[in-house]
């Protein structure tokens, strides 16, 4: 019973595959979106920031959906992008990636703008009178000061892509070994007569993999607002 | 050599300033909201002026007739703020050694061992920075912006936010930057602070530079201070310790118009003391008077009488010797001892009131590692 079958094997492989991606390629971005909404004001800062968080409220399906119009290869973006790079996402492993990214971004940012927000600017200021510039000091003050909410953010956005589900199996379907993750394998599973018990198995799985990295989370951040703030007021 | 010439308006309030600073601790003078701050963050380039020109030792750092404005990384200008901005996550020797990588190796005229004896630092070097006291923080501070080998030096108040002990931990330590040979711009409200440290004097009123030059000579300026000013009338003496008198617990300082007694002060002789007499503390005979328990009685010429608008105090002008000192009476005593100008009077100042406080040493003249 607790053996588990190549394919699940294949499942599990895939969906830490496609969260690491996905966390990877989305925290940078994050990390930029959130120092933007921290520190910059500008005009539609509410709306890039409402834009930013909708995957957040709006149905999997519909930003599924959202990103086949986009994406796909007849899509807006998806032909341009396949005629210029022979790029392609739908019923792509990368296109999970994509999906999983989009969905876990408003997770990764939030986090990461809250630890940016409590960073005292001013610190930045005294980097700069001491020779470094504005970049310089941002990467070595504010990003170093601001890495527990950092990290936080991409083990928060690496456990939401981990569990993708809607978003994934509108734009790139359920494919075993490209795109079926273990969550569609424990969908999958259901739908045959006899799947529970892999269902089941697999369930285990997302359950341990998931308490293990929030827990990660927490004991990470917690080491890093040590080593970083040391006592509460910076 | 610094030189500033700026002007900014923020919302109703306009600075307009205009002074050089020379090599050595010139003190920015004023009290708090009179735009200080403001001044040294233009000097830093933190602030953009509106108009106006900024050089030290020739590089031009900001001219807007000529549309330089170089941004603060380039100006290597040292600033020490009042809370002294540490970077919490790095140690005190990663903090001194953030600006030191940033100066070009050429340039650069402090090594870390200098700067870790100058400022006392070894002790500190794997702390972090929460971990230090207020007077530890702003040594390390110090340190820091020297390490990243400036042309010139802002100080922020960097006294403010410490208690009195700590203050007298650090003063010595301020005054060892001047051995450095680079103009260091000195912001404080304290005239305890600035006659200890500065040479020269820059005062700062409602965002204008209404005086400067040398410390004695501006503080004399009677006409500076209004009444109302927070900052309180008096003279400031530049003195020199004569001798002590253990037993009587006295130490005689000589000033040229006479000798001054204040309690026993623990200062070598010949060193150079500045001395703050509050108006306040003088008092005015016009007979010798006998039978006192004050101990400084100096004869002297009454020279003017006035100020203190329509209150019941007044101002006196008395010379004595070459020296100018200034007393507060009230109108009922002038009235009563028919004082007027040209006449002959005895200044009455109570030794007592000339504690510790009062005194300072003149750093120039005293050295690092003075007794303070």
């Amino acid at each position: 019973m607790w053996s588990l079958s190549p394919a699940e094997v294949e499942a599990l492989g895939l969906s830490v595959r496609i969260a690491a991606w996905s966390t990877a390629a989305g925290l940078p971005l994050a990390v930029a979106a959130a120092h933007v909404l921290a520190r910059r004001d500008f005009w539609g800062k509410e709306v890039l920031n409402a834009l930013l968080h909708m995957p957040l409220v709006l149905p999997p399906v519909v930003t599924g959906y959202l990103l086949l119009l986009l994406l796909g290869r007849r899509g807006l973006v998806g032909a341009w992008l396949e005629q210029t790079f022979g790029l392609v996402f739908a019923f792509r492993w990368t296109g999970a990636v994509v999906a999983a990214a989009v969905v876990a971004f408003p997770l990764m940012v939030r986090p990461i703008r809250l630890s940016l927000e409590a960073v005292d600017p001013r610190l930045e200021s005294a980097a700069m009178t001491l020779g470094a510039n504005r970049f310089w000091a941002w990467l070595t003050v504010t990003l170093p000061l601001s890495l527990p909410g950092v990290l936080v953010g991409a083990i928060l956005g690496f456990t939401r892509s981990l569990g993708e589900f809607g978003a994934t199996v509108t734009f790139v379907s359920n494919i075993p070994g490209e795109t079926q993750t273990l969550s569609l394998a424990v969908y999958s599973a259901l739908q045959v007569p006899g799947g529970e018990p892999g269902a089941l198995r697999l369930t285990v799985i997302i359950v341990v993999v998931t308490i293990v990295a929030l827990v990660a989370s927490e004991m990470l951040g917690r080491y890093v607002a040590r080593r970083t703030r040391g006592y509460a007021s910076a | 050599m610094l030189e500033v010439d700026v002007e900014r308006r923020l919302g109703d309030f306009r600075i307009e300033a205009r002074f050089r600073s020379d090599r050595g601790v010139t003190a920015l003078f004023g009290r708090s909201g009179a735009g200080k701050t403001s001044i040294v963050n233009m000097v830093s380039g933190l602030l953009r002026p509106d108009r106006g020109r900024i050089a030290v030792d020739g590089h031009v750092l900001f001219d807007s007739a000529a549309g330089i404005d170089l941004p603060p990384w380039k100006r290597r200008i040292g600033y020490v703020f009042q809370e002294g901005r540490l970077f919490p996550h790095l140690t005190v020797r990663r903090n001194l050694l953030y600006g030191w990588r940033f100066a070009p190796a050429a340039e650069r005229y402090l090594t870390m061992e200098q700067a870790v004896a100058l400022l006392d630092l070894g002790a500190l070097l794997r702390r972090r920075p929460p971990s230090l006291s207020g007077g530890e923080k702003q040594r390390v501070a110090m340190g820091r912006a020297l390490l990243s080998s400036p042309r010139a030096l802002l100080l922020d108040e960097p006294l403010a936010s410490l208690d009195v002990l700590m203050k007298r931990e650090i003063l010595p330590y301020i005054e060892r930057l001047d051995e450095m040979g680079i103009p260091i711009l000195y912001v404080s409200h304290s005239l305890d602070e600035v006659s200890r440290l500065a040479r020269n004097l820059v005062l700062v009123s409602a965002g204008r530079v209404t005086a400067s030059g040398e410390v004695d000579e501006i503080l004399n300026r009677l006409e500076l201070w209004s009444p109302e000013d927070e900052t309180e009338t008096g003279t400031m003496l530049t003195t020199r310790v004569a001798r002590h008198d253990a037993e009587g617990g006295i130490t005689h300082l000589d000033f040229r118009g006479g000798e001054l007694r204040v309690p026993l002060a623990d200062i070598p002789e010949g060193v150079a003391v500045r001395v703050w007499i509050r108006a306040r503390d003088v008092g005015v005979a016009t007979e010798r008077p006998r039978g006192l328990s004050l101990r400084n009685v100096l004869k002297g010429t009454l020279v003017e009488i006035g100020g203190g608008g329509a209150g019941p105090v007044t101002e006196l002008r008395l010379r004595i010797g070459d020296t100018t000192l200034t007393a507060l009476v009230t109108r009922g005593a002038v009235r009563e001892l028919a004082l007027a100008p040209g006449q002959e009077v005895y200044a009455l100042i109570k030794s007592a009131n000339l504690d510790r406080r009062q005194l300072s040493l003149v750093a120039a003249m005293a050295g690092p590692g003075s007794p303070l």
